[in-house]
């Protein structure tokens, strides 16, 4: 074992969990948004999807990564806006649209970029990093962790964020009463169909910028179907956060370890089948949810349109 | 009013009512491939020939028609678990992982079923069990997760379905590898080992086992007492459980029995058409079906139509794909529009109905 752990292995396995985090973290983010507001979000791997061709075209095209994430969030929140729409306001089920967005979103990404690009992915140039002065010289963990995109910081800053706006503002309660006693929030002289309708349209908005960091930073290129189940995974991130930002957090960080450990053993000299490892993110959420479902915490509301006057 | 004139009246009622239905059916497959068109046009491509060449090639050329009867078998024995899962209130969405992981295991077990001088019947039988019985297993933690916990079986579903098509790829690659050829596939059976075909024809007889376990299916869900207690459980969880149902059981069932049968879509699959799994290799039918089993309502009968539309398409959308350049994630786009458009039909008359009631 003693060879494992090498300072290579160490730090190019902190780099790849938190590129491989990133994304989950903000959709992961994003979907504990719509959950605590009572819309199940099963579309959110859609709009990563339709986030991350999107940034990476535009950020292609243009030339520019500021422009690129704009187009991937953007993206999110035209497909949030569908799904919010025919969901919260319609009432439709949540599934249904849901399933049906994700599936629109694999078949048109890759037909776009068929079209597109034909056979040929392109790359983007590498992006600019901050460099945290001080700390980004340190060994082993000092360019893994100090000399990212902005977005990162920014991505794990807003973690932090939330936890206060959940808490401590009107706008946290009133998401919090939208999950789970819609009809006390409407009593209260809140919208409750405005309230869920926006938090869909921020779970777009981050599950987007989320793929779009996935398809510009991670990968520097698109590809059909990359997203590969991301999205569902924040969902379940979500589920077992039991609202705690935090635990989202710590959540896409184990994740995105374990998404990048196939990369961290290759360069620690150990060749074991992609596809064991890719087995691997799967397995640890099914082991994950047999051990902790317990602990799991659902909004009593989740899934359930709201209809006043209705019981 | 004589009665004479009720009688008219009530005949008349139920044509209203059966133009209905079929609007409501026929509605959303218009729109969809409606806006599909649109999307065909912005891409620079001609939808009508594209809706031409898929007809021609699915429907009205003898092989096309043979192909797209033979792709049926496995949409419908995948239809028939869904709509067990479906009337008892459960998502299965993993169904290509317990499909591909069937499949695989199959592949492996019949070349050593033959070798063995297994007579075919008893090998095709063994096949048909084991894929059954791996499908459901694959199931088994889900149905835990949601029988004990509650957990959401959506996620887990899809979880184990990744789980599985990876795992389905580590088997092909490593323990059940073919180490005479160059990509890693599993062992091939000659075409004499597969299962026999209808006549003349290059339809295997898949696809009348299949038609028979989705009327099976259909009758059980709405004849037997197993199957209203699935019904039950599935419409009213609370109620199913004051009438004493055993909940757990009959979600442990309900997943063991639409699981198990797409494990035996995969052996069907493999033992009527491919004979041999790639590495890789994921139709993911499993998603495209379940469009199909809402437009139908749930119903055996109407799921055996939309599966041949859909099996018609799927074939002729494969041919267009090398004779016009449209990629075949048209047809998965196609099946999205699908899906919405069914969700604002069902919406809309809901609010029609909700009027008719003030």
């Amino acid at each position: 074992m003693g060879g494992l752990f090498t300072d290579a292995f160490i730090g190019s396995l902190i780099f790849g969990a938190i590129t491989a985090g990133i994304p989950l973290l903000l959709a992961g983010l994003g979907e504990q948004i719509s959950e605590k507001s009572g819309v199940l979000n099963i579309g959110l791997e859609g709009m990563m999807l339709f986030g991350a061709y999107a940034g990476f075209s535009v950020a292609y095209s243009q030339d520019s990564f500021l422009l690129g994430f704009l187009a991937g969030a953007a993206a999110g929140v035209a497909t949030a806006a569908i799904m919010a729409t025919l969901c919260v306001i319609w009432s439709m089920n949540q599934i249904v649209v849901g399933i049906a967005l994700t599936l629109g979103a694999e078949g048109l990404t890759a037909l776009l970029h068929h079209f597109q690009f034909s056979r040929s992915y392109p790359r983007l140039a590498k992006s600019e990093t901050w460099s945290i002065p001080g700390l980004h010289e340190l060994p082993v963990v000092g360019t893994a962790l100090f000399d990212r995109n902005a977005l990162v910081y920014l991505a794990i800053v807003l973690a932090f964020v939330l936890v206060w706006l959940f808490n401590r503002t009107q706008w946290g309660l009133n998401l919090q009463a939208a999950g789970d006693k819609p009809a006390a929030l409407d009593a209260a002289g809140v919208s409750v169909k405005a309230t869920r309708f926006t938090s869909v349209l921020i779970t777009g908005f981050l599950g987007g910028l989320g793929g779009a960091y996935m398809s510009m930073i991670g990968g520097g290129l698109f590809l059909p179907f990359m997203t590969g189940g991301a999205g569902f995974i924040a969902i379940v991130l979500a589920m077992l956060a039991r609202g705690h930002p935090l635990w989202v957090l710590f959540g896409a960080l184990l994740f995105g370890a374990s998404l990048s450990l196939a990369t961290a053993l290759q360069v620690a000299g150990f060749n074991i089948p992609t596809d064991i490892i890719q087995m691997l993110p799967f397995a640890m959420v099914i082991l994950v949810l047999v051990l902790f479902a317990r602990h799991s915490y659902l909004p009593p509301s989740l899934g359930i349109p709201y209809h006043r006057g209705e019981r | 009013m004589s009665a004479v004139d009720q009688k008219e009246e009530q005949a008349n009622s139920q044509v209203w009512a059966a133009v209905r239905t079929i609007l409501r059916v026929m509605f959303p497959i218009a729109l969809a491939l409606l806006a599909g068109a649109l999307l065909l046009m912005v891409l620079g491509k001609d939808p009508l020939a594209y809706y031409g060449y898929v007809v021609k090639r699915g429907l009205l050329s003898p092989t096309g028609l043979q192909a797209s009867i033979t792709r049926m078998a496995p949409l419908l024995l995948i239809a028939a678990g869904l709509i067990v899962a479906f009337r008892t209130g459960l998502w299965n969405l993993g169904v290509d992982g317990q499909f591909l992981l069937a499949a695989v295991c199959v592949a492996a077990l019949a070349p050593v079923l033959i070798n063995a001088q297994v007579p075919a019947p008893v090998m095709i039988l063994l096949c048909f069990l084991v894929s059954a019985a791996i499908g459901a297993a694959w199931s088994v933690v889900p149905a835990f997760l949601k029988a004990k916990h509650g957990i959401n079986e959506i996620i887990s579903t899809l979880m184990m379905s990744f789980l599985g098509v990876s795992f389905a790829n580590v088997l092909i690659k490593i323990p059940f590898n073919d180490p005479t050829t160059t990509v890693p596939q599993t062992a091939t059976l000659s075409v004499a080992d597969r299962l026999g075909r209808l006549g003349d024809t290059t339809i295997h007889w898949g696809i009348i086992l299949a038609v028979g376990v989705v009327v099976a299916v259909h009758l059980m869900m709405k004849r037997t007492s197993l199957g209203l207690k699935l019904q039950i459980a599935g419409s009213n969880p609370r109620a199913a459980v004051h009438a004493g149902l055993n909940m757990k059981g009959l979600t442990y069932c309900a997943f063991a029995i639409s699981a198990g049968l797409a494990g035996l879509a995969g052996a069907v699959d493999l033992l009527g058409v491919h004979g041999t799994i790639r590495a890789d290799w994921n139709p993911a039918y499993g998603i495209l079906v379940i469009p199909l089993v809402f437009l139908a309502r749930f119903n055996g009968f109407a799921v055996i139509a939309f599966v041949f539309f859909f099996a018609v398409l799927m074939i002729g959308g494969e041919s267009a794909a090398r004779r016009l350049g449209v990629p075949s994630f048209f047809v998965l786009v196609l099946v999205a529009l699908l899906m919405l458009f069914f969700a604002v039909t069902e919406f809309l008359d809901h609010q029609r109905r909700k009027k008719g009631e003030e």
